[in-house]
């Protein structure tokens, strides 16, 4: 854990208490088999705003605490250890950095308040292709009287069935694979035109793919600049991939510690199995790699922190430079942590692992949902060779 | 605070002024000049003795030692400002190499278990690099298994009698001084009875030969004690107590082997991985390497390399500026490892026939050094506790799983 404030410190302990106590994973066990229309229980959901987790990234003058990244993740973390289901990081997180990043006066009055205290669910809607590509995006939005028209579809929005709101990527000139010619549009999500059909992933989380048939909008849904959404989509991603990094750790630092504990209390051959060599070098191994991963995690996290001008609240471009890296370093080294763990954690646990009463199945799939949204490993490693000049 | 941000950024322009009055620039970038025991040759030999001198007296050799012993009384906060300042001059501190094992391990351990009179017998000589020392602790039966080691001392009333053989030991051929582990008692269980022993050098029961590696060079020697003597006061820490003291110094040897080995290049003085990379291999059109596994691979161990080094300032941030010499040293000895030894291989495939060579005109002096390097680097994952005891340790101590390893 980075050397924290005494602020951080009070969230991060308040988080670990209430996950404890409120959202063990069998809650996540129960509200998968209840089936909920948004997959996540609406209770849980109100407890964390209440507890003011939404508003960790709003400036305090649009209703937040803007105590930032870092302190976020320390959050996202904890939820991860138990897989609590909830929009948190969809909307306060993603949403929220959107709006903040590039929202009018306007934008930022009508959304952060409502993001920071929950009566608001805005999600990014950006994958189109089975594979994340964000400058492939093809979904149509032509100039119409006094606005645009939208014509296309998303998938894999998350939250998409309980999102009141959509941040839309959308190609406003060009052709599918340019990076200039991309807008951002807020799309509030009973706009005529809009629909929506849930998406079951193997997580058993929300998601939702979105078909936009001449949907309408005005000019002032334009989030930043006609046709120069692209920079501010990749900054958005960048954070989206800095902060799940923090879940995943959370979700891959679980699995370790369950198996840690199934290696020291599992017997065969008259011995617990964590004293066979092979086991103990298996588990120094995978530690080694959750204390690297960890470092990479809190580091991109920490890198978007001090971007941000403390007074102002603005991003400052010459401390900025340094993010797409380290969120691909980030997104990639947990990632790697990630996939290896959840392996190990169902190998280790041999056959009791394969079953579906215990918890290990839960975490694999979460596993790789999690590696899979905003660029795998293998996404992140050549953006990391692109962006190293090589 | 003593460590206030305020304070740092005041002493910072003090080492950065006083670097400037005292640092030759004919020695920027010549920390590699610098041997075991042998100070800079050749035509820099006076500056190099200069620039000695001027560290020595201001105690910065070895900063964070009290003055009485030569050091400067230092926080590690103030250390790293010292190499931070001395990083972007090329300038360096010599005594880390001049003395041996001296101020890395031994030292360190002297300070936390030494009387006073063993500390002001041989903590100054250290830290002005005057004095090198050795290290006896592996044998020919003692490798990973080091408890098992037999070179004894006898307790002969006024002195101690040594007798045995230690294998691996750096510098022994140079060095004036050796700390040794030796058995003091041949009846107690394996751990215990060992005890920690320091003596001259330079007497006719002490021999010393060269082992020659597989690179060609012969860094360690062979060590045979034949009734060798050591002063009766001279045994560290407890008597019998010298495995845990042992294990004790051997972190400190990991900690200063948590680096990715070999001297720091002086910016601009040597290419990046990544600039070598493009000039053997090539780019396309779009300035991606023309080798697109070699290319993943690169990008691969430059994150890694990235997330040991985050580590590192990450365990320091932990531990407020203080770093503690934790176990946690065990998870960094094996990611430096890793680090390191795949850039080496990395460095020779991408040179291709011209990574291979051994000696002679057709390869340049970088290719054959890179050569070397690979070869020495075999050895990260064997010394100081190999890559498997490490793993031993993080499964033990870290991770409180049941012995693995045979009971001592």
């Amino acid at each position: 854990m980075a050397a924290l404030t005494e602020e951080q410190v009070m969230i991060k302990d308040q988080a670990v208490a209430w996950v404890t106590k409120k959202t063990p994973v069998k809650k996540f066990r129960e509200m998968r088999d209840a089936d909920l229309e948004h997959s996540f229980s609406a209770e849980t959901w109100a407890e964390m705003a209440e507890m003011g987790w939404a508003g960790l990234l709003v400036p305090e003058q649009y209703g937040g605490s803007g105590l930032g990244y870092l302190t976020f993740g320390l959050v996202l973390e904890q939820l991860g250890t138990q897989l609590t289901a909830s929009p948190l990081f969809a909307s306060a997180l993603v949403g929220a950095s959107a709006i903040m990043l590039a929202g009018s006066e306007n934008q930022k009055l009508a959304l952060l308040p409502t993001i920071a205290d929950g009566s608001a669910i805005v999600t990014l809607a950006v994958e189109e292709t089975a594979r994340h590509a964000p400058e492939k995006i093809a979904l149509s939005a032509e100039k119409a009287s006094g606005g645009f028209k939208l014509n296309g579809s998303k998938t894999f929005v998350l939250e998409g069935m309980a999102a009141t709101t959509f941040i839309v990527a959308a190609r406003t000139s060009g052709k599918a694979g340019d990076k200039t010619g991309i807008s951002l549009f807020i799309v509030p999500a009973d706009t005529k035109g809009l629909s929506r059909i849930k998406r079951n992933t193997l997580d058993s989380r929300g998601y939702a793919d979105v078909v936009f048939k001449d949907l309408v909008i005005s000019e002032d849904a334009l989030l930043g600049d006609v046709d120069e959404g692209f920079g501010i989509l990749e900054s958005v991603l960048d954070r989206a991939r800095a902060g799940i990094g923090a879940e995943m750790l959370g979700c891959a630092s679980q699995s370790f510690d369950m198996t840690l504990e199934y290696l020291k209390t599992r017997v065969q051959f008259g011995k617990v199995i964590g004293s066979f060599q092979a086991l103990g070098h298996r588990a120094a191994g995978l530690f080694t790699q959750k204390e690297l991963a960890r470092s990479c995690v809190e580091a991109a996290l920490q890198a978007i922190d001090d971007s941000i001008d403390k007074d102002s609240g603005v991003t400052k471009e010459s401390k900025a430079g340094e993010i797409p890296k380290m969120s691909s370093l980030s997104k990639c080294k947990v990632g790697d942590f990630l996939h290896a763990m959840s392996n190990e954690l169902i190998q280790i646990h041999g056959g009791i692992g394969m079953t579906d009463e215990f918890d290990a199945g839960l975490y694999l799939k979460r596993a790789r949902v999690l590696e899979t949204a905003y660029g795998n490993q293998a996404y992140h490693r050549n953006r990391f060779a692109v962006l190293s000049g090589f | 605070m003593a460590d206030s941000p305020k304070v740092l950024d005041e002493f910072r322009l003090e080492v950065r002024s006083w670097l400037a009055s005292h640092f030759p620039a004919s020695l920027s970038g010549k920390a590699a000049g610098v041997g075991l025991g042998t100070n800079i040759q050749g035509e820099l030999a006076d500056d190099a003795e200069q620039w000695r001198k001027a560290l020595a007296d201001k105690g910065w050799g070895a900063a964070t030692w009290p003055v009485e012993y030569g050091g400067a009384g230092l926080s590690q906060k103030h250390v790293r400002v010292i190499n931070d300042e001395m990083g972007k001059v090329g300038a360096f501190n010599p005594m880390t190499v001049l003395a041996g094992m001296g101020v890395t391990m031994v030292g360190p351990t002297i300070l936390e278990y030494g009387t006073d009179a063993q500390k002001l017998r041989h903590l100054p000589g250290m830290a002005s690099g005057e004095v090198c020392w050795c290290l006896g602790y592996s044998e020919p039966g003692a490798g990973s298994d080091l408890a098992a080691l037999t070179s004894k001392a006898e307790d002969k009333g006024d002195h101690w009698l040594v007798n045995g053989q230690k294998v691996w030991t750096s510098g022994a051929n140079i060095a004036q001084w050796c700390g040794a582990l030796v058995r003091t008692d041949p009846k107690a269980e394996k751990r215990n009875g060992i005890s920690f022993v320091m003596m001259p050098m330079d007497q006719p029961g002490i021999e010393t030969r060269l082992i020659k590696l597989i690179t060609g060079t012969s860094p360690f020697c062979e060590m045979f004690f034949n009734d060798a003597k050591a002063e009766k006061g001279e045994l560290l820490g407890k008597l019998n107590d010298g495995w845990s003291l042992g294990k004790r110094l051997l972190q400190h040897e990991r900690q200063s082997q948590t680096g990715e080995g070999g001297p720091r290049p002086v910016a601009g003085t040597r290419a990046t991985l990544t600039d070598i990379a493009k000039d053997y291999v090539g780019t396309d059109d779009n300035g991606m390497l023309d080798d697109p596994d070699l290319r993943l691979r690169l990008a691969e161990h430059l994150m890694s390399a990235k997330a040991h080094r985050l580590t590192i300032s990450r365990i320091a941030a932990e531990a407020k500026g203080n770093v503690k010499v934790t176990a946690v040293a065990s998870i960094l000895k094996n990611s430096a490892t890793d680090v390191s030894q795949i850039r080496s291989e990395l460095l020779l495939e991408m040179a291709g026939h011209q990574g291979i060579g051994w000696e002679g005109d057709a390869y340049d002096e970088s290719e054959l050094e890179n050569v070397r390097a690979w070869l020495f680097g075999k050895a990260m994952s064997i010394y100081g506790g190999s890559y498997e005891v490490q793993k031993n340790i993080i499964s033990k101590n870290i991770l409180g799983l049941p012995e693995t390893t045979q009971k001592g």
